[in-house]
């Protein structure tokens, strides 16, 4: 860590001097007072008995941090451990004990930051905020008020006609900070007592505040999972939110269209985007009743329960606490340099938007498919890995192969799976596999009907396609003579047929290759087929 | 033989090391005093012979085999009971942590035992080291060994570190750690007649070290005289990456280069120092520092530091908010005091345990601390505090330009009466009126013996250096220990 922190060009006297005349300009959140509302307005209203009604909507989302150890300790962060078992002194706040920045939360937060174009502040710093309460030892968690790592930056949501977002709209990203988590009460244990598990204390989170920029749940939703697909992408949180590995608090207020910002409630620890999407549509809807029915928001804390998808009270602005957040004695400031941040510039990975970007221009892949492909990072690499195989398979460039290896992963193995109940990081068929079943198809030794059919045994048993089609005999049938034989019998007996085609039934066309595609068991190839058949009936 | 309890740090080890005696003999000695002075003079919460035993026969075999020696080999000394001590009671003198026994070692005392120190007991101190005289420990107020001249009254020791003081004063430790936030070290040194020196912040890990006022926390060595203070800042000193405020700089060799020639040095002599109605024996025993310093081939220059008198008011907000915060932890759930009251939810909790476990003095600056952190307040006390932390350090380093060291007394007084002051906090504050400074700086400063008061009490004289420079602070020292030929002792009246 110490080449995070110029401990001997700004020995500590002198950083506390520094902290002594900073200004103390911030305010937690920078809403509810004038916001800019980036992009277009989305067309989502909650109609009222007296008029029509826009939600505005910011959200808090804390991201656990992919790192093996804590943030200020070196125990274990693993997830599932025995209640205890990865606490060290510090996390139990045992007396005289002192915090260290681990390097790579912070590495891994700068990343995050980087992955949403934000500002990157080379000087922060730790504060405490002060609250006593069972699963928080010291007495209060550090965190970053003040100064925070990360500044400004945004992240961009994509069209999405069917759920109301009517073209891509950026939303703006205020901060991003570092902060402990907390450890973790069970009431379940003992008849009056509650025991507390601090294997989560001092787990690194990062806090990332958005703009209130978001005027429907849909458009909270969209921001959620891209924002979810930056950080797997980043590799800096695993977005697990059935685990709690990441949670929204989730900022709603309400205004008729053009009028000033309403009062916001702010819901806690919302820990899906479905709830997160039902917590903003029952939320907004009761501030609307409550306003039309002569009532007026409190800004206050509430809870979600996804039990019956409503918001009740936690705690009025009146009984909140005064967190008396002060600079962290024990820590020096952060600073960041040179060197260390182009190492996480150069550690970053390609983007989901630069990605769907180079797969229409280069790889010449729809936008649907390209978006598809890029939406979850495991997908990406699976794609690419696929399109890898494909092309030298078939001894070609990955260009000319990625329209069939896009296609067949999205319709044909998406299809497979779900039919078997399966998921793509639990596939039997690897992108190796993958790939060796595309150039069967390719160098037309099978039809694309047929490999649906292998895919299906692929799936059932683990084998290779090669293996597959030499059992179950599947090979295409190209060879001329045996395609002839066939179209003879074909014609043979339906004499009736195919005087009618001649006579100029075109339709009929369909009629004689289904014929001998069903003598051939499917395995006629199409292409020669309807060569021969034109030649021999024309 | 002689009474090797009278010998300090470097005798020890050198006699320990040359085999005129031995470490065991030592620490028998010592034990012994320690033993005999405890109903007294209550220097000690716990007393851990067997450890001082342990450790110089650890010496014992090592010299006989042939191995080589730290720097502290031989030496027993006693340990605030401010260090967490693997296996041995460490209670910050309060009732909060009475029984608790840490698993873990502090950094500073694992490198003195690593240095071969050994250890006599766990001493007293002020509760959480809050406060000035010793009076605020959760097990009794320390005696200072030193009565005024033909009277009785029992003496404070000067605080926080007034176990310490006391226990080097009167012989029970040749030496004995301190930690110093405000003070802690410099005046309780002063009012007993030893030295003691508070290293620039980050010297010394705070690591294992019961937390007061993180950004003001320094531990430093109290032993007889300037030499036994290199020797042992240089056994507790050191980079530590357990610390996140710990200097990565080399350790050096303070004793080595130990010099009382002061020629082409400048002393400076604050202005603001000199206080209306300044104790008259106080500002006489610094004119006479002054002149010890010139004769030692110093030119002394006088210097202002002008905002010395916000120092002060501004220590009182920041440590007292640092304070509140580090406290917090200590709530019952997992170690130390638990006050269950029946029927008790956790709000209760907290409620009695912390009633019950903190002292007043303590309860009294967590208030304080709570209060200038609040919202409203923050910005009026605890923002501006820190200004004025920021302007008082440009103070210093301005005088440094025209002097490489500062020479001021350490105290306005020597020691009062013990329940002197109790009533009276404030009073008790402005004890640490000229120590305080420094603290909030960062810099080395550190309390020589300087004679007697009219009453036969100790005064001393602080020195305060630059930034990583303790050696001019020891050498300065140094120059004023050989000239002040302070040999006055306690009589033995325990």
């Amino acid at each position: 860590m110490r080449t995070l922190v110029h401990g001997y060009a700004a020995p500590p006297v002198a950083a506390q001097a520094i902290t002594g005349v900073t200004p103390r300009g911030f305010t937690r959140l920078a809403w509810p007072g004038i916001a800019l509302i980036a992009g277009c307005m989305s067309t989502y209203r909650i109609h009222g008995a007296t008029s029509e009604w826009e939600v505005v909507i910011g959200l808090e989302v804390h991201a656990q941090v992919t790192s093996n150890a804590k943030l200020f300790s070196s125990a274990s962060t693993a997830f599932g451990a025995e209640p205890n078992t990865q606490v060290s002194l510090i996390d139990a706040a045992m007396p005289g004990m002192l915090p260290v920045p681990n390097r790579e939360c912070i590495r891994q937060a700068v990343r995050t930051g980087m992955a949403i174009d934000a500002q990157i502040n080379r000087w922060s710093r730790f504060d405490r905020k002060n609250y006593f309460y069972a699963d928080l030892p010291q007495g209060y968690q550090i965190s970053q008020l003040y100064h925070p790592l990360v500044g400004e930056g945004s992240l961009m949501i994509e069209a999405d006609e069917k759920a109301g977002i009517p073209e891509d709209k950026v939303i703006g990203i205020e901060r991003i900070h570092v902060e402990q988590d907390a450890g973790k009460l069970m009431h379940d244990q003992h008849p009056t007592m509650s025991y507390v598990d601090l294997n989560r204390s001092g787990v690194a989170l990062m806090e990332i505040v958005s703009r209130p920029d978001m005027t429907s749940p849909a458009e909270a939703g969209a921001y959620l999972r891209k924002l979810r697909a930056i950080l797997r992408y980043v590799g800096s949180c695993d977005g697990n939110m059935e685990e709690g590995s990441m949670r929204a608090d989730v900022n709603v207020s309400v205004r008729r269209p053009g009028e000033e910002l309403g009062t916001r409630t702010e819901t806690k620890n919302v820990n899906s985007v479905r709830f997160v999407m039902a917590a903003i549509e029952h939320e907004a809807r009761r501030q609307v009743d409550v306003i039309e029915d002569g009532g007026s928001i409190v800004q206050e804390t509430r809870l979600f329960d996804p039990g019956t998808g409503t918001t009740r009270s936690m705690r009025s602005k009146e009984d909140a606490h005064d967190y008396r957040y002060f600079p962290d004695p024990d820590l020096l400031p952060l600073e960041l340099e040179e060197e260390f941040l182009d190492e996480c510039r150069a550690s970053l990975p390609e983007l989901p938007d630069a990605k769907r970007r180079r797969y229409e221009q280069d790889l010449g892949l729809s936008p649907y498919n390209a978006a598809v492909l890029t939406a979850e990072v495991e997908t990406a690499r699976w794609f690419e890995r696929l399109l890898g195989e494909t092309a030298k398979a078939q001894d070609k460039q990955p260009a000319d192969v990625a329209k069939q290896a896009a296609n067949w992963l999205i319709s044909d193995l998406f299809g497979a799976l779900n039919k078997a109940g399966l998921e793509l990081d639990n596939s039997p068929v690897t992108p190796e596999k993958g790939g060796e079943l595309l150039a069967l198809v390719g160098a037309g030794t099978i039809s694309g009907s047929i490999s649906k059919q292998v895919l299906e045994t692929m799936i059932e048993t683990g084998d290779n396609a090669a293996a597959i089609v030499d059992r179950e005999g599947l090979k295409q049938e190209s060879d001329t003579g045996a395609i002839e034989a066939k179209i003879d019998e074909v014609m043979a007996a339906n004499p009736d047929k195919v005087a009618e085609y001649r006579g100029g039934k075109d339709k009929l066309f369909g009629f004689f290759v289904g014929q001998t595609m069903k003598a051939m068991q499917g395995k006629g190839n199409p292409q020669v087929v309807n060569e021969l058949l034109k030649q021999k009936l024309g | 033989m002689t009474d090797l309890t009278q010998l300090g740090v470097k005798a020890i080890r050198d006699g320990v090391a040359s085999g005129d005696f031995t470490a065991r003999e030592v620490a028998e000695g010592f034990n012994a005093n320690v033993a005999a002075a405890q109903g007294a003079l209550n220097a000690f919460i716990v007393a851990t012979p067997e450890r001082a035993l342990e450790a110089a026969d650890k010496v014992d075999a090592d010299r006989a085999a042939g191995k080589p020696l730290g720097k502290m080999a031989g030496v027993p000394i006693g340990m605030k009971d401010l260090f967490a001590t693997r296996g041995v009671q460490t209670t910050a003198a309060s009732h909060m942590l009475e029984g608790f026994t840490p698993e873990y070692e502090s950094t500073v005392s694992a490198k003195l035992w690593e240095a071969g120190a050994g250890m006599l007991g766990k001493l007293n101190l002020d509760q959480f080291a809050m406060g000035s005289s010793n009076e605020t420990s959760h097990f009794g107020n320390v005696v200072n060994p030193w009565r005024r001249s033909g009277g009785n009254a029992q003496m404070a020791p000067g605080g926080s570190s007034g176990g310490s003081s006391a226990a080097v004063a009167a012989r029970l430790a040749p030496a004995a750690t301190g930690t110093d936030t405000g003070g802690s070290i410099r005046q309780p040194a002063a009012f007993t007649g030893i030295t003691g020196i508070k290293p620039t912040y980050g010297r010394c890990s705070r690591w294992g070290i019961v937390a007061f006022a993180s950004s003001l926390d320094q531990a430093g060595p109290m032993a007889r005289d300037v030499t036994d203070c290199a020797i042992m800042l240089e056994a507790m000193a050191g980079f530590d990456p357990k610390d996140s405020t710990s200097l990565d700089l080399p350790v050096p060799e303070w004793e080595k280069h130990l010099d009382a020639d002061l020629k082409g040095k400048r002393v400076g002599i604050p202005r603001e120092y000199r206080m209306d109605g300044m104790d008259a024996d106080v500002a006489e025993s610094w004119d006479r520092g002054a002149q010890w310093l010139k004769d030692a081939g110093a030119e002394v220059v006088e210097i202002s530091l002008p905002h010395t008198k916000y120092a002060l008011p501004a220590y009182y907000i920041i440590a007292p908010a640092e304070a509140s915060s580090n406290l917090a932890r200590y709530d019952g759930v997992r170690y130390g005091l638990r006050e269950l009251p029946e029927k008790a939810n956790l709000q209760d909790m907290y409620a009695a345990t912390r009633a019950e476990g903190f002292g007043a003095e303590v309860k009294r600056r967590i208030l304080i601390g709570t209060y200038v952190l609040s919202a409203g307040f923050y910005d009026a006390y605890y923002t501006q505090a820190q200004k004025v932390r920021t302007l008082i350090a440009r103070d210093f380093e301005l005088a440094f330009a025209q002097c490489d060291v500062i020479l001021a007394p350490t105290a306005p007084t020597a020691a009062f009466a013990l329940g002197e002051k109790t009533d009276d906090p404030l009073s008790m504050y402005l004890n640490d009126v000229f120590a305080v400074p420094a603290s909030l700086a960062g810099l080395p400063a550190m309390s020589v013996p300087a004679g007697l008061n009219r009453d036969g009490l100790p005064l001393g004289l602080q020195i305060i250096g630059r930034t990583f420079d303790e050696q001019g602070v020891l050498n300065a020292g140094l120059a004023i220990e050989q000239r002040a030929g302070f040999t006055a002792r306690p009589d033995t009246w325990w």
